[in-house]
């Protein structure tokens, strides 16, 4: 069964993050890569969280990686998947696991990104898993 | 031998509401001072260092202050959520020592039941949270959260379901002879999977109680705890850390604990097989596991076996945990426990535990707190305590 999904709420959007959502809206997954230390970082930030430089850059993901834990929220009016999911990057991100039915769900599949709009029209990265 | 303290805890007091739809915030703050200077043989007139977490009701602690009429020249409102007051215990005991204070009061109270509150409300705190955008659409809640950790630990260590049930069915022993216990049915690993499944792994009897109330400590200078007798407890080491999701590169395995409790150890200069009793946060089974293994009683990934067996229960197993019944089964003041777990641990030291789960001749004890949520942000604060002639 590909369960029934729930409405999205809208992400806070601020000055260090729009670029991040707008790229969403775009079908892209960006990410944010320091200049100084070569490591990505998440979620994105103006100063690079491991060495401190603000010589920051965004670009386009993959858009592929792993999952990394789940739950299954099935207390919720509509149930859904909480999910951290590595991406090939190297950096661990929270999302939902969309479109796969619940008991396909496990640790370590490989899943792709998606976009779902939210309710007030933005757009928001979730991920499903690679056929 | 006589251990070194730098301070003593004089006073505790617990609560005993459950559910307070009849007394205000403020009101139940003044409960709990009250008790606790009751019980440590002293009035608010002696309090000079005052310490509450960042939910108490105003700016830092200077509303509570007013209120209670204290007049205080040291404060202290660390907000490290559940963790908070076994981290102001550590804070008390530095200021003592430091000469800021002599009589330090640490208070807790909420009502999230009598507000209506459930673990299905995402934490949203609002603001300039920077985390923020990129967590709330995905509607993470408490148990999802740490359903998260507990899924990962099943995947990399073989922790069942059944192991982490044993936790709950310890807690449900000690808690059938607290009469002040909002859960008081001894209950069975079947009981404990065979109940809803709130947010896998997690079922319902996995998670920790919802409850109203609160608690307070008094903690002293040795020269003030020579004079009230000898109830009062050694403070023997603190440690304290905060974890996070570190730029995205984390592992949902460990808690703060794990650098939190080497620390509390070293300063104490003793180690997790010296302990008579502890007291182990438990807003869910999976907290208990974790942080059992990140204190070194057991390797990591051998907490499953650790817990099972009974080996939590007093009287029965090697490591008697949460006497008091714990967050699990007998109370979890607004959603933050780590004010009993240090109450309870005081009680153990004194021998005014309940006798049917009393540890004989319990020397050395120690309280942990975890505080936020171990699949994100945690605070954790570790005590190790000592009876007055340890
Ligand atoms: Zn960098």
């Amino acid at each position: 069964m590909s369960p029934q999904e729930r409405t999205y709420q809208d992400p806070d959007i601020n000055m260090e993050t729009e670029r991040y959502w707008e790229g969403s809206k775009n079908g892209q997954l960006l990410m944010k890569k320091c200049n100084a230390c070569g490591k990505t970082h998440f979620y994105p930030r103006t100063i690079c969280p491991v060495c401190s430089s603000s010589d920051t850059e965004w670009y386009e993901a993959s858009g592929k990686g792993k999952i990394y834990s789940y739950s299954i929220m099935r207390r919720a009016k509509i149930p859904y998947v909480m999910a951290y999911v590595t991406l090939d990057e190297g950096v661990t991100m929270m999302t939902n696991i969309v479109e796969s039915d619940f008991d396909d769900v496990k640790i370590g599949k490989a899943v792709e990104v998606t976009f779902r709009d939210t309710e007030g029209n933005q757009s928001l990265p979730v991920f499903r898993l690679c056929k | 031998m006589s251990r070194m303290s730098k301070a003593y805890i004089a006073g505790i007091y617990e609560h005993p509401t459950r559910k307070a739809v009849d007394k205000t915030i403020p009101q139940l703050h003044a409960e709990v001072a009250i008790g606790a200077l009751k019980d440590a043989g002293l009035t608010k007139d002696d309090v000079d260092g005052y310490f509450c977490d960042g939910d108490a009701p105003g700016l830092g602690g200077m509303s509570m202050a007013e209120y209670m009429g204290l007049n205080i020249t040291y404060t202290d409102t660390t907000e490290t959520g559940g963790s908070s007051y076994v981290v102001h215990v550590g804070h008390a005991v530095e200021a003592i020592a430091a000469g800021k204070c002599n009589v330090a009061l640490i208070t807790l109270a909420g009502r999230p039941r009598a507000e209506g509150l459930t673990t299905l409300g995402a934490r949203d705190r609002g603001g300039e949270l920077p985390e923020r955008g990129f967590e709330i659409p995905y509607a993470p809640v408490i148990t999802n959260m740490y359903g998260m950790a507990a899924m990962r630990h099943m995947y990399e260590y073989g922790t069942t379901s059944e192991q982490l049930a044993w936790i709950k069915v310890a807690a449900s022993h000690h808690a059938q002879h607290n009469e002040h216990a909002l859960l008081r049915d001894v209950v069975t690993v079947e009981d404990v999977v065979n109940s809803p499944m709130i947010s896998d792994p997690l079922h319902r009897l996995d998670c920790c109680v919802i409850s109203d109330g609160g608690g307070a400590l008094i903690v002293v200078s040795p020269e003030i705890a020579k004079s009230l007798g000898d109830r009062c407890v050694k403070v023997l080491g603190h440690g304290e850390a905060v974890k996070h999701l570190n730029g995205g590169r984390f592992d949902l395995t460990y808690t703060g604990a794990a650098k939190s409790g080497p620390i509390a150890f070293a300063e104490a200069n003793l180690k997790p097989a010296d302990m008579d009793y502890a007291s182990i946060y438990d807003s869910f089974t999976i907290t208990v596991l974790e942080t059992i293994e990140d204190l070194g009683f057991c390797e990591k990934g051998q907490g499953g076996k650790f817990v099972s067996d009974g080996n939590l229960i007093s009287g029965v197993g090697k490591l008697p945990f949460n006497t008091d019944g714990g967050g699990l089964c007998n109370n979890h003041p607004s959603n933050r426990g780590g004010m009993t777990k240090v109450i309870e641990a005081v009680r153990q030291l004194r021998g005014e535990a309940h006798p049917k789960v009393q540890v004989p001749d319990c020397t050395l004890a120690l309280a942990h707190g975890t505080g936020g949520q171990i699949s994100t942000r945690t605070g954790a604060g570790t005590v190790i305590l000592g009876r007055n002639d340890a």
